[in-house]
């Protein structure tokens, strides 16, 4: 058991953590966080086997690491425009729910679709 | 060898991880998120990727934090509906197993990956003299898979584009967010006065180490757009309108200098981004300084969101 292989574990373990959360959570913005936990534990592993095909003078390779830095941007876009689509809905609706016909709460309504 | 101080770390990342799982207050998940992020950079550390590290100190710790956090301030009102709401008995029971044969499956993948493993360091050493750069992962971003940063920066801007386009129609050309305001002689005014000029400098020199030591564009871009947010919050500069022609020629600005170089490549060199050996130094800080400015204005308008102000106001 090296280094790698424990971190390696670890991310198994964020992806697992990041998935339980996506599906179990009902809250929409609870979605979007677990979402990210899940990307984390799979740049995670990126990152286990770039350390593990460190070789050159290099501490790991760095195309997987070059990879997941383009990896978390794109993520981070995609959780920006999730959030806005989210602040939208609760504006339109009066409520960030994602049950189908829920009773919109009139007092924080400010419907203006 | 001691393990000691790794499994320390992933307990303390992994328990922070759960706990933005198992967090009944959305505040205090988001919080969890944010530290998690923070964390998490301590082990890349640990992986030997520093650039990464950087990158994700800058965006799980501090752009998706601040994203959240101004979402979950603005979800407050929603917070006692939603914890009412419950996900049955089955649905956790399913969600569970599916997590268990992620988990198990990505360690399973853990345990059994291919030694020795295959490796592309040896061709990024070999060819890394012809970028004169000796930060490899700066290599690997800006001249071996320029193509991927190239397109990394248009999603960005098709992100941007996608939150604009949620404003309601007579808001369109409108100033994004709220005005903020802050007590002008009080300590977070003073902080948005006194950080700037630092952080710039800041910024600037991430990016100019970069090419020997680990830095880079996206990370010193997060830190001029974390000078430019403090500003605005600070009730110190207000959040231009998105019709303004200045800005649009910002948030461009990057990728197209980098499409014009791409396209030289064609021209001059041998492909599409590829740089003559003499001038590849001087090519590729040509392409980074324009990009951070637009990194800088995307974040800051990404965190800031569609325009909530009719124009002209």
């Amino acid at each position: 058991m090296n280094t790698a292989t424990v971190f390696g574990l670890a991310a198994a373990v964020a992806a697992g953590l990041g998935t339980y959360g996506l599906i179990a959570n009902p809250q929409p913005l609870r979605k979007i966080i677990a979402f990210n936990l899940l990307g984390s534990g799979v740049f995670l592993f990126f990152g286990v086997v770039a350390r593990r095909s460190a070789g050159a003078g290099f501490g790991g390779d760095p195309v997987p690491q070059a990879l997941v830095i383009t990896g978390m941007v794109v993520a981070f876009s995609a959780t920006a425009l999730a959030v806005a689509l989210l602040l939208r809905l609760f504006q339109a609706s009066g409520s960030a729910t994602l049950r189908p016909n829920a009773p919109a709460s009139t007092d924080s309504g400010r419907s203006e679709a | 060898m001691g393990l000691g101080f790794e499994v320390g770390l992933i307990v303390l990342v992994l328990g922070v991880g759960a706990w933005t799982i198992a967090a009944r207050e959305t505040f205090a998940a988001v919080i969890g998120f944010a530290t998690y992020g923070l964390l998490l950079a301590l082990v890349w550390v640990r992986l030997s990727a520093p650039d990464v590290a950087l990158t994700e100190a800058a965006i799980g710790g501090g752009l998706t934090g601040t994203l959240l956090l101004g979402a979950a301030a603005r979800l407050r009102a929603t917070e006692p509906a939603d914890a009412a709401e419950r996900s049955g008995a089955a649905l956790h029971m399913v969600a569970g197993v599916l997590a268990a044969t992620v988990t198990g499956g990505l360690a399973a993948a853990v345990l059994f990956l291919p030694d020795p493993a295959p490796t592309l360091a040896p061709a990024v050493a070999a060819n890394a003299p012809a970028t004169t750069l000796g930060n490899p992962v700066t290599s690997v971003l800006m001249a071996f898979r320029a193509m991927d940063t190239l397109l990394e920066k248009v999603v960005l801007l098709l992100a941007t584009v996608g939150v604009w386009s949620l404003a309601p129609d007579r808001l369109w050309g409108g100033r994004p967010g709220p005005r903020h305001q802050a007590n002008p002689d009080g300590v977070f005014a003073f902080l948005a006065r006194l950080l700037p000029p630092v952080g710039i400098v800041v910024g600037i020199y991430i990016l100019w180490v970069s090419a020997d030591d680990p830095g880079g564009a996206f990370q010193s871009g997060t830190i001029l757009a974390a000078m430019w947010m403090l500003a605005m919050m600070a009730g110190l500069a207000d959040a231009p309108p998105v019709s303004r022609r200045s800005l649009r020629f910002a948030l461009i600005a990057g990728p197209l200098i980098f499409l014009l170089v791409g396209l030289g490549g064609l021209w001059l060199g041998d492909a599409f981004l590829s740089y003559p050996v003499a001038y590849a130094k001087a090519l590729i800080l040509a392409i980074e300084f324009p990009m951070i400015l637009t990194i800088a204005v995307t974040l800051g308008l990404l965190l800031a969101g569609p325009p909530e102000r009719e124009p002209g106001r």
